[in-house]
């Protein structure tokens, strides 16, 4: 990481903010990004083309960089000494705070992975541009830098989802399938958490609620050129990955992920 | 002094219907994700140069794969992807004589030579 | 001259080279050829070349661009289980480089007058091979450290020659490919560093991997060679600039004090510096452990190509997908 990045992690934390809410909204902005890096890198050598191996790894590469930076910034702030290998490899389950969306698995279905993408990058990409003004100086950071790395994850995405709709016979039916798929987990994404609401109200964070427009706009322009029809399933009930509540598909990612750093827990990398 | 090649072998040398058939192993590329040459200007001042080559299904996907390809995502670097069919060249020096010395292709058409499966190990 | 010429090459089968030229004029081309190579410039797409340096420079430049595709499968196992995030990061964008490289390679190959498809059937159907050194399986976190140490090690030692290959494409292709594998490189042996200063169990982890993967390494320059009839060929033609053994001599007296420094001990009793040569003396290789890898036995049971072939099968509709969305709105397709 930049000298730049090191300095906003350890700066003074903004006045009238509670510092265990501001870490735990790093970790769940940290966490979305960092367990989506960890699915896409199932995709490593699975990838469709080898152009688009190159793609997925740098979407994988730019939400790690952005997990690192918050997951800093959450073990800086939270004042016990922890820093974002510690957070990354010995917590539990429960207490990971990322959206369900982010830690699905899209079992090497190209549509799929597609409409995730498009959705969790809209999304993310909004949250962004609403956080470049964010009183913490790390967030701010993240946000600025993240901001240009997600339009280009979004378009990516929206370029992909175009050419799979409006592709072939069997494109379109699989892409179709992706979105109904992950359908269900999007009323989640604008649920808004207690502490992003007090958070939001002294500047820190944004109201996710606030982002549904955006995501709305990006799917009405994307979804009807790629002759898609937005789902209309009912909202599932919002499980709430926010609150450490997690699929059972969830435990075995993480049981892979800290398996290395957790059976070597004395080991210098 | 290379000899005229008469019209016809030129479009045999084009002819879609001499195609490799396609088995599904070849779908894709291939068989519809054509080849392009990327140029890339690396700052202001400078010309664009001939980098290399990709495929892609059209020319918006070529250019966002010439930048993760040659660019590694560098921003601000200004990246031309050109179908490598729309490339006339003269090259006199190089003296093929499948090749007419000017308004010719860049490379030969790649089902005109088949790979010998025999060829020695090196 | 002309006619009898313009006859020969309208028989002339679609698919495979016309050869027929007349003989004069084969004669001058090939003066030309062999001048270019002597005075040490490049051969380019459009140059006259005798088929063999064709079809040599195909399947080596194949052969590179599959083992790095190939080679993406050792190492991103494991990425899910990196112990750190800056791991996990470093060697992700290691395997990204890696699916970079072979497209390079591809490229090359394809001023050559192949097409890309045509090279990843014949991978997929054995009929073109990789560097065999990547059936072998990555048992720990330790052998990426090693495999970027080792492995990219002798790469290294493979291709900065190669920068001077006589094929233009080819040349440049490695001038790219080795600025970002000297990364890779350092990478590997800094984690190794950094494991030999950690726990016991560390350091068993890396002596280990490294008994594994010692003499894979000295096996990726080839056969000896008394027992490899073309290398005369290729570099006369300059497609290989140092034989197998000259390149094996200083992959050797390279990485013997870097094992030094490391701690660990290569896994040859024969090793041993030779003052009168000024060169170590090493052991043989067990070569007919690698001619049955070559044959395509998996005795570990990795599964490189089935993996590579699965991954191109399902993503056929996904390519034909976006051929489709071209057709359907041109002016954006070739």
């Amino acid at each position: 990481m930049s000298e730049n990045s090191a300095a906003e992690i350890t700066a003074p934390i903004p006045a009238g903010v509670d510092t265990a809410e501001l870490a735990t909204y790093c970790l769940m902005l940290g966490d979305d990004a960092l367990i989506y890096a960890q699915r896409l890198c199932e995709w490593v050598s699975n990838a469709p083309e080898l152009e688009e191996e190159l793609a997925l790894a740098n979407i994988a590469l730019d939400l790690l960089g952005q997990a690192r930076m918050l997951l800093s910034r959450a073990g800086h702030v939270e004042g016990k000494g922890k820093d974002e290998d510690v957070l990354a490899y010995q917590r539990e389950a429960r207490q990971f705070r990322n959206v369900t969306l982010a830690e699905l698995s899209d079992e090497l279905d190209f549509g799929r992975a597609i409409a995730a993408l498009l959705v969790f990058s809209s999304w993310r990409l909004a949250l962004l541009t609403k956080l470049l003004n964010s009183r913490d100086p790390a967030i701010a950071a993240v946000a600025a830098k993240g901001v240009k790395e997600l339009t280009y994850h979004r378009d990516y995405a929206a370029r992909w989802m175009l050419r799979l709709g409006d592709g072939t016979e069997l494109s379109h039916q699989r892409a179709q399938a992706g979105l109904d798929a992950i359908w269900p987990y999007v009323e989640e994404l604008f649920a808004t958490h207690d502490v992003e609401r007090r958070l939001a109200e002294v500047g820190v964070a944004v109201d996710p609620a606030q982002t549904r427009g955006e995501v709305d706009a990006v799917l009405a322009e994307v979804l009807p050129r790629a002759t898609l029809h937005r789902p209309q399933a009912p909202a599932a009930q919002s499980t709430s990955g926010r609150d450490g509540v997690h699929t059972h598909g969830f435990g075995r990612l993480l049981a892979e992920m800290q398996s290395v750093a957790q059976q070597e827990p004395e080991a210098t990398w | 002094m290379t000899p005229d090649i008469p019209p016809i072998e030129r479009a045999e040398r084009g002819n879609p219907a001499a195609e490799t058939p396609l088995s599904p192993l070849n779908a894709g590329v291939g068989s519809g994700w054509g080849l392009f040459e990327v140029f890339v200007r690396g700052k202001r001042g400078l010309n664009h140069v001939h980098v290399g080559s990709l495929h892609a299904a059209d020319a918006e996907m070529a250019l966002h794969s010439a930048r993760d390809l040659y660019t590694r995502r560098n921003e601000g670097v200004s990246i031309w992807v050109v179908p490598a069919t729309a490339i006339t060249a003269s090259s006199p020096q190089e003296k093929d004589p499948f090749f007419a010395p000017s308004g010719d292709k860049i490379y030969r058409h790649p089902t005109f030579y088949a790979i010998p499966d025999n060829v020695p190990h090196l | 001259m002309v006619a009898s010429g313009q006859a020969r090459q309208a028989t002339g089968l679609a698919g495979s080279e016309r050869s027929e030229l007349p003989e004069d004029q084969e004669r001058r081309l090939s003066v030309a050829f062999e001048a270019t190579i002597a005075g040490d410039s490049r051969i380019e797409p459009r140059d006259w070349m005798p088929k063999r340096y064709r079809a040599t420079l195909i399947r080596q430049i194949a052969q590179h661009a599959h083992s790095e595709i190939i080679g993406m499968q050792p190492e991103g196992a494991w990425i899910r289980r990196a112990p750190t995030l800056r791991r996990k990061a470093i060697l992700l964008a290691k395997v990204q480089d890696e699916a970079g490289h072979g497209l390079y390679l591809y490229a090359a190959a394809e001023t050559l007058g192949v097409d890309r498809a045509e090279l990843t059937e014949k991978l997929i159907t054995g009929k073109q091979k990789y560097s065999s050194i990547f059936n072998y399986p990555t048992l720990s976190f330790a052998d990426v450290g090693v495999i970027g140490w080792l492995v990219d090690g002798a790469a290294i030692c493979n291709q900065i020659p190669l920068c001077r290959c006589s094929y233009g494409p080819y040349a440049r292709a490695m001038i790219r490919i080795c600025k970002e594998e000297s990364f890779h490189q350092r990478q590997g042996y800094e984690l190794l560093l950094a494991m030999m200063g950690g726990t016991e169990a560390q350091q068993a982890m890396v002596q280990d991997a490294v008994n594994r993967w010692w003499w894979p390494s000295l096996m990726m320059f080839g056969p000896p060679d008394a027992e490899s009839p073309n290398t005369a060929r290729s570099m006369a033609w300059r497609i290989k600039r140092h034989t197998n053994d000259e390149l094996r001599q200083r992959f050797v007296d390279m990485t013997a004090p870097q094992a030094a420094a490391l701690g660990v001990t290569l896994p040859d009793p024969q090793l041993r510096w030779n003052p009168d040569r000024q060169a170590h003396d090493y052991g043989t290789p067990n070569w007919a452990e690698l001619t049955q890898l070559i044959a395509g036995a998996d005795p570990h049971n990795t599964q490189r190509l089935p993996h590579r072939q699965a991954a191109h099968h399902n993503g056929t509709w996904v390519r034909e997908a976006a051929t489709a969305h071209a057709a359907k709105h041109p002016g954006s397709a070739p």
